[in-house]
């Protein structure tokens, strides 16, 4: 039994390792996929990596947080990135697909904006409000149900912009946003975070969700009220940090077990500050410094 | 095969050498091999769709009724998990729908031209550019539609949002022209001279001769020139999954954003865990849009029979 175990880590291992050739000079290939939201920064890391440390290559793909799951679930990365917690079925599935627990980095925090075009002159909502726009059966349709007045659209038909099931901002949005309820069907479903901020910068009468690292000048992002007469908070990293802001999530990396040799070193250097560095420049919020790793 | 007549009393023939009798039947049976693969494939598909789709189809969170004629569609949903696929095939045949009635005529009226009324030299000059038209890759033409067109239709008609049935129905017509164009011509060049001429004869007009005459005579090609054009629609997936702006609803009017099943299965599939309901469904998803074109085809065929008969 215990034989067993250790073939199947030395395996892991090797996958980890990536195609070391036989030769000498090998180099190490690190698979990394997962939430759309961090494909940016996770590119950005990639890249500056590669002056830390010039023979491992990091391989970075999105296609959302549930793509980067299955896909570690298959054994096919060593990192997932996710913008939403694991399910505990997900961590289920690992357990019996290949008898590893799936193990947890917080890499940063993101708050979820909520946008709309920059003509909108509507500054602030209510989540009750938002959840009225976006839930199944909800009964906010118009924009003039909000009191709000779009300049320049005779028809102020609220246009919801939405993410596709496989984004973790999708399933964070449902969980925090709609308490687990549906969509009401009919929004249009995009499959990546620019997609939804450029659609409504390009639309006077949409609002979209998205991470707050992704605003353009044509959109705004509007501050956000957990209860009716409450104080509305803008998405903004101080307010992301000391959790006033409704819906700020941490960000994730998720391997197979503890991570070892390449992987490792990466995930700890992604934890130092020149890594947490690259995240605050990415528009999101670098972890607190005492719970950076030394390099 | 060689007759063994016996009877005359003929030098033998030379013989043939054994490799070369040996060699004919293996191309023989390699070229029926290739005839029949066809057929084996085809029915490999569908086995294989049908496999991993046919568990969920006994599974009791699962209802066929459902499946086929609600409209909610809430594959990963937390508290009611619902597989209705009526939006999306709604979705698929209005963009289908509109591709059509865009790219017939376009299509068989270029066909009419290219083969009728201009010269030898525009001819291969025209066939050339369409050829090429129809090597755009359709991603190509989904970006198209994401960027260009969506501004189009933004800019022309009162739609807030530029992706939806009106720019995938032309995107799609785009599409299917080169197809409807290139097949059409080749049937209305099939038919004989004779009949021309003997039409010119009577005294018929050129419009005459067309209506009268060509169309009719080619009817099965131009049929099957404009169901290759459907197929080609209705299978279509990263052009429409880009323009038509995935939303799942029943179109109200062409501006509305909709979801094809195509689409649907292309963005799903990834996230879908092998094995899992919502994997097989979209697998059922699949089979149902093959039963969608065979239903066309199976008609088109019936049709063409009728016409036949009479």
């Amino acid at each position: 039994m215990k034989q067993r175990a250790t073939a199947l880590l030395a395996a892991l291992a090797l996958g980890a390792c990536g195609s070391g050739g036989p030769g000498g000079a090998s180099r190490t290939v690190i698979q990394n996929k997962g939430s759309d939201t961090m494909v940016n920064v996770a590119q950005l890391w990639a890249e500056e990596y590669r002056q830390v440390a010039p023979d491992v290559e990091v391989e970075v793909s999105g296609g959302g947080s549930g793509v980067g799951i299955a896909a570690l679930l298959r054994g096919t990365v060593d990192i997932a990135n996710a913008s939403r917690d694991l399910k505990p079925e997900e961590i289920e599935t690992a357990e019996k697909n290949t008898g590893e627990t799936p193990k947890e980095f917080v890499v940063g925090y993101d708050a979820l904006a909520v946008y709309v075009h920059k003509d909108n002159p509507m500054d602030e909502i209510v989540l009750e409000q938002l959840a009225g726009i976006y839930v199944e059966g909800g009964t906010l349709v118009r924009w003039s149900q909000l009191g709000v007045t779009i300049p320049g659209v005779s028809d102020d038909t609220i246009v919801r912009v939405s993410r596709q099931s496989n984004s973790g901002t999708y399933e964070f949005f449902r969980e925090h946003v709609l308490d687990n309820r549906d969509f009401q069907l009919g929004s249009r479903d995009l499959n990546g975070s620019k997609e939804v901020v450029e659609l409504v910068g390009n639309t006077p009468t949409a609002i979209g969700y998205s991470g707050m690292g992704y605003a353009t000048p044509d959109v705004k992002m509007v501050r956000l009220a957990e209860e009716p007469g409450g104080t509305a908070y803008e998405p903004s990293v101080e307010n992301t940090m000391n959790r006033s802001y409704p819906l700020a999530r941490a960000l994730h990396l998720y391997t197979l077990g503890e991570p070892e040799g390449e992987v490792k070193v990466y995930i700890e250097w992604i934890l130092s500050d020149p890594g947490q560095r690259i995240v605050e420049d990415s528009g999101y919020v670098p972890i607190a410094p005492d719970r950076r790793t030394k390099p | 095969m060689t007759s063994d007549s016996t009877a005359a009393p003929a030098p033998p023939r030379p013989a043939r050498p054994r490799w070369a009798v040996q060699g004919e039947r293996l191309l023989e049976a390699l070229i029926r091999l290739c005839g029949v693969s066809a057929i084996l494939f085809v029915v490999s598909i569908v086995f294989f769709l049908f496999r991993e789709a046919a568990p969920v189809l006994v599974s009791e969170s699962f209802d066929l009724g459902e499946f086929l004629f609600s409209r909610e569609w809430y594959p990963t949903s937390v508290s009611n998990v619902r597989y209705g696929t009526l939006a999306l095939t709604v979705g698929s045949v209005s963009v289908t729908a509109l591709a059509m009635v865009l790219a017939v005529p376009f299509g068989l009226g270029a066909a009419v031209y290219l083969s009728e009324f201009c010269g030898p030299r525009l001819r291969e000059t025209l066939k050339i550019v369409i050829e090429l038209l129809s090597a755009i890759p359709s991603v190509v033409w989904g970006f198209i539609g994401l960027t260009v067109m969506s501004k189009l239709i933004v800019r022309f008609t009162d739609a807030p949002v530029g992706v939806n049935v009106l720019n995938g129905g032309i995107i799609l017509a785009l599409m299917s022209v080169p197809i409807i164009v290139s097949i059409g011509e080749d049937a209305l060049r099939a038919v004989p001279d004779s009949f021309r001429e003997a039409g010119l004869a009577l005294g018929a007009t050129r419009w005459q001769l067309v209506h009268r005459v060509l169309l009719p005579a080619a009817r099965n090609g131009l049929l099957a020139a404009v169901l290759l054009g459907v197929g080609r629609a209705v299978g279509e997936t990263m052009a429409v999954l880009m323009a038509t702006g995935h939303a799942v609803q029943i179109p109200h009017g062409l501006l509305d954003s909709v979801r094809t099943l195509t689409a649907n299965i292309a963005a799903e599939l990834g996230e879908a865990p092998a094995g899992s309901d919502h994997y097989r469904v979209l697998f059922l998803t699949g089979l149902l849009l093959f039963v969608i074109t065979f239903a066309v085809n199976l008609t088109a065929d019936l049709a063409i029979r009728g016409i036949r008969r009479k």
